[in-house]
Formats: structure tokens, C-alpha cells, sequence
């Protein structure tokens, strides 16, 4: 069944429990992200030092695959140095825009490639891709405080 | 009434929208419930576009060949049709890319009053000039409005909504006062199908001077609607959602109102006499449609309203009103399930919006596709409606005539399948 590609056990586990929710502080910078069309939104805050992410906080509103895809995010990035994040982001977004052709590297995206058979229904990629958006804001605005 | 009383036969009506027939995510029947969205067309609609672009194709109003002559006729001849259906006069009609574009068209003509000349006098905003709307607008009656506010000074007000999703019309006198110049309102609403007493907010506009608009978009597709009855000012509906094609909408503006109204967008076929220093125009409606304007859509649109008008509006409605009971009775017995705005469908057109408790409108949205079904999910355009109701966002299930009772039980049975597939049932 198709739904059962899409809906991956580990997004389900991710969604009923998401990795690092809630907002923290220390944190360096925040940024406030929605989907115009659905109305799902998140906060994400980051807080970087020496160039290492130290934290990814994060509340919002939205559906399970944003939720899940953002706390597969904190899994991800957080105590990893920013230009690896990034990397692991480019790697999410690829996947994503891939329309199901392009094949994940588990060692780069971890639980990131359940999010594989998203990529197959366009109009649910901005779902999948708000919490990173979010990261890459935070994070340039806490570069361009810094 | 004895044959328009009679229940629409909609198997065989179904015959008529080759889309219906066609199955979806690996070979699913296809249960189509947005059509508040967009509807499906008829072939009898197809046909027209096909047989005007096969036999009369060429530009209107301009040309004297025999296809432009022919392709104006049945331009202005579509004109002349959606204008009885609609209950208003062959000139009172223009014809617009969509509904938005309408609304817009009033807006930025009124926007564009102040430096018109004296007959514009009753449409200059000026600053402290009040803009009555509503809470349950849909984005397209609403955000010109706070546009067109912002660049005269004008302030917009609102009515707001009871807790179950119908105009609070406690204090009409509070909201509408003799500063208010314009009220702009839906006849039925987009999300939750609910039908505003048109009477009472005309009636409370006219003492005061002000001139109405209705969005008319979700009202014209699904029941009787006369303009010239409603005593509206202006009224603005869209092709797509009444089985006509996109790319076509209507405006409808009493005759005195578009013969002092400027126009909004300017350029060729809209236009009495160029001359390098300045220019005059046309009177309505060639005024309000500048540039070469859309043809087979004019033609399809004018289908669609004939197709209409055969299968009968008050059988459409009273169809749409029955699939509209079952749905609510459907799912107000589903355990988890809240249903936005009335739980009843007096004074309700064919939208039923809801929401799953522990499901995200999106992945229920999902698991209905999965099934077949097709919903709208999200805000469906009225972000103001769902924050009064307390919904970030929602399921809306519409109706029109080709669905049926089986459909609705198909769209309970997958609300209960979302719940199980989510673990929430």
C-alpha cells in the first residue's frame, strides 16, 4: 500500500515522539517559519558556539511529516559543526526535490531517509522541508549577528 | 415544479463527466469531494469550447471577417445567458480572468475614484471612510479590501463570527454606521457552506448609503441565485466552480453603478477615443475588459449555465442539501471527529469541514487520497474563519450534483481509516 511508503514506522515514531521539541534557551537565533497553503508553522532556535551546533529547539503546529522531519532535523545536526549540517541539509533537500529518484545515503541522513517516499507526492515536500528552512534562517541569522 | 421537484437522476448525470469515471492511486474509484475548489465539467461544456474553437476561433469585438463576427455573437451571446441565469441584464455582466480578479476590479476602481471626475464622487474612500467585510471571507473579498484601506486612509471594519461559525448580527448598527461606504460579504461560505442572510445586510448598507458586494462564488454553482432580488451592488463569481471552464469569471454590477464606475485595468478594446494627451472609455462592460479577452471560455462558461439551468438549481440544491445532512450525520458519529462551524445544515450549502483529533488535516488528507477520496485540506483561503474557530486548519469535504450518498459513506468509512492507520481510533 502507498500510504505505508509514504508513512514509514520511523516517521510515526518520530511524530508521536519528537526528538528534542520545545523551546530552550541559550539560544543565538530564532526563526519563524509557515506554510501558506496549510497554515502549518514552526519556531526553531539554535544556538551555535565555536561553529558547532550545541542545540535545535523547536515548537510549531503542523502535520506528521513536518513534525517528524524536524525532529529527525535535531537528530541530525545538533552537536555537528554548521558546515556539516549544512551538508546533511543539502542532502535532506535533494532527496525531497528528487521526486523518489534519488537514492539516500543512510551514513549522511539517518532516519532522514525514511522521508524518501515523501518525495513522491509534490504537494506534501513543503511539509517535509519547513523545520530545515527554518535551520538554515536561524542559523544564517546567528552568522549575521555574530 | 413537478418536474424540477423531482431527485436528480445522477447516475445518469454522472455520464456526462468523463472524469468521474476514472480511478486514482492504483486503481482506487475516484470520489470527488472538492468541488468547492473546482468542479468537473460536462462534455456537453467540453463540446462548446471544442465546436467555438473548431468553427468560430478569432479575436472579438475587433475584425470584420466573418469569424470575428461569428466568435463575438457567441461571446456576447454567453453574456446574454449567464446574465438571465444570474438574474441581471446583458450589460450589467463583465466578464474577468476570476472571481478575485472582480473584487479587485471594485476595489482599485474605488481605489481609483478621487481623480475619476465628478459621476465617480460616490465611490472616493476617504480617510476615515469605513470598510465593512467579514470574518468568514475568503482571502479574495478580504485582502483588497485592506488594500485599498491602507492607500485611501479608509479603516476596515469587520463582523465577527458566533461560536459556531455564523455572522454575529447582534448589533448590525455598530458595525455598519453611516461612515461605512462599502460592505463586502459572502453569500455562502467557502468553508463551512454557510448562507448569509443577504436581506438583512443590504437592507442595513442601503440606510446608510453604502454599497454592497457579494462574493458569489460558492452561492451561484449550487442554488437560485437573482441579483437583481438580492438588491446587491455588486457580485462576483468564478467559471471553474459552476462545471464552467478556468480562466473566466464574472462581475456583475448594477447598471448605474458600472456606468459611473472608473476602470481598473486600461489599454486596447476598452476604450472610446485615444489621443496622445489622454483618453476616454467605453461604457460597461467593454470598459472593464481591456485587452483581448477570453473566448472558448466565454463560450463554455455559457455551456455550463445552460446545463445548469436544464438540471434545475433548486434540484441541485436540495441534492447537495441531502448529501450535506448524511455527511454530518456521518461523522458527528465518529468518535474524535469535530466538525467546524454549524452541526446542522439550516441555512447550509454542500461544505462540510472538519477536523480528527490526534490527525493533522494533511495526513488525514492522505489516507483519504489513498482511499480515492479528494478533499481539500489546509485553510481552504479563509485563514480568519479557522483562527475563529479555534482550527489551525481542516478537512472540508463539498458537494455538488454529480455526488452521491455512497460517496459520502465512502468518506466516513476513510475518516474511520485515517484514525485507525494514525493509532487514534
Amino acid at each position: 500500500m502507498q500510504l505505508q511508503q509514504m508513512y514509514q514506522e520511523i516517521i510515526l515514531d518520530h511524530y508521536k515522539n519528537p526528538h528534542g521539541r520545545g523551546l530552550r534557551s541559550p539560544y543565538d537565533a530564532e526563526s519563524f517559519q509557515v506554510n501558506p497553503t496549510c497554515g502549518d508553522e514552526v519556531t526553531l532556535r539554535v544556538h551555535v558556539v565555536d561553529d558547532v551546533v550545541q542545540d535545535v529547539s523547536y515548537d510549531g503546529q503542523g502535520c506528521s511529516i513536518s513534525q517528524a522531519s524536524t525532529s529527525v532535523l535535531t537528530d541530525l545536526v545538533v552537536g555537528k559543526p554548521v558546515g556539516e549540517a549544512f551538508k546533511k541539509m543539502d542532502a535532506f533537500v535533494e532527496l525531497m526535490q528528487g521526486r523518489g529518484q534519488v537514492e539516500p545515503d543512510e551514513d549522511v541522513l539517518e532516519d532522514g531517509i525514511a522521508f524518501a517516499g515523501v518525495a513522491k507526492y509534490p504537494a506534501r515536500v513543503k511539509c517535509a522541508l519547513l523545520g530545515w528552512m527554518a535551520f538554515k534562517d536561524a542559523v544564517a541569522r546567528s552568522q549575521g549577528a555574530a | 415544479m413537478t418536474t424540477t421537484a423531482a431527485p436528480l437522476d445522477v447516475t445518469a448525470l454522472r455520464a456526462d463527466f468523463p472524469i468521474l469515471s476514472r480511478t486514482v492511486r492504483d486503481g482506487k474509484r475516484l470520489v470527488y469531494l472538492d468541488s468547492g475548489a473546482t468542479s468537473q465539467r460536462p462534455t456537453q461544456v467540453l463540446d462548446a469550447e471544442k465546436a467555438f474553437l473548431q468553427t468560430a476561433n478569432a479575436a472579438v469585438h475587433r475584425g470584420a471577417h466573418q469569424l470575428a463576427e461569428e466568435a463575438t455573437d457567441a461571446y456576447e451571446g454567453a453574456r446574454q445567458r449567464i446574465a438571465d441565469f444570474v438574474g441581471a441584464d446583458f450589460g450589467e455582466l463583465v466578464f474577468t480572468k476570476n472571481a478575485t480578479e472582480g473584487f479587485n476590479l471594485v476595489a482599485y476602481a474605488m481605489g481609483n475614484a478621487a481623480t475619476a471626475g465628478p459621476e465617480a464622487a460616490r465611490f472616493v474612500l476617504n480617510p476615515g471612510d469605513e470598510i465593512v467585510v467579514t470574518e468568514m471571507e475568503h482571502h479574495a473579498n478580504l485582502v483588497p479590501w485592506q488594500q485599498v484601506a491602507q492607500r485611501t486612509g479608509a479603516v476596515l471594519k469587520w463582523f465577527k463570527l458566533t461560536p459556531d461559525g455564523r455572522l454575529d448580527l447582534s448589533d448590525v448598527d455598530s458595525v455598519i454606521t453611516p461612515r461605512t461606504k462599502v460592505v463586502a460579504f459572502t453569500h455562502q461560505s467557502n468553508v463551512t457552506g454557510v448562507i448569509n442572510p443577504v436581506d438583512v445586510l443590504v437592507a442595513a448598507a442601503q440606510k446608510v448609503g453604502a454599497l454592497t458586494v457579494l462574493d458569489a462564488c460558492q452561492s451561484v454553482p449550487h442554488g437560485p441565485v437573482n441579483f437583481h432580488e438580492l438588491g446587491i451592488d455588486f457580485a462576483s463569481f468564478s467559471g471553474h466552480k459552476m462545471l464552467g471552464p478556468s480562466g473566466i469569471g464574472v462581475l456583475y454590477g448594477r447598471r448605474e453603478l458600472l456606468e459611473a464606475l472608473p476602470p481598473f485595468i486600461t489599454g486596447g478594446s476598452m476604450i472610446e477615443l485615444v489621443k496622445m494627451e489622454g483618453s476616454t472609455f467605453a461604457p460597461p462592460p467593454q470598459r472593464f475588459e481591456a485587452g483581448s479577452p477570453m473566448t472558448s471560455q466565454a463560450v463554455g462558461l455559457g455551456a455550463a449555465v445552460d446545463y445548469l439551468s436544464v438540471v434545475g438549481m433548486e434540484r441541485i440544491h436540495a441534492h447537495e442539501h441531502a448529501l450535506t445532512v448524511a455527511a454530518l450525520e456521518g461523522l458527528s458519529g465518529i468518535k474524535g471527529v469535530r466538525l467546524i462551524g454549524p452541526s446542522d445544515a439550516v441555512d447550509r450549502g454542500g461544505a462540510v469541514p472538519f477536523e480528527i483529533e490526534g490527525v493533522h488535516p494533511h495526513d488525514a488528507g492522505q489516507v483519504l487520497d489513498s482511499l480515492g477520496i479528494a478533499v481539500r485540506v489546509g485553510h481552504h483561503c479563509a485563514w480568519p474563519l479557522h483562527r475563529c474557530l479555534n482550527a489551525q486548519s481542516s478537512v472540508r469535504a463539498t458537494f455538488y450534483l454529480y455526488n452521491t450518498l455512497d460517496e459520502v459513506d465512502a468518506l466516513v468509512d476513510g475518516v474511520r481509516e485515517a484514525q485507525k492507520f494514525f493509532g487514534v481510533a
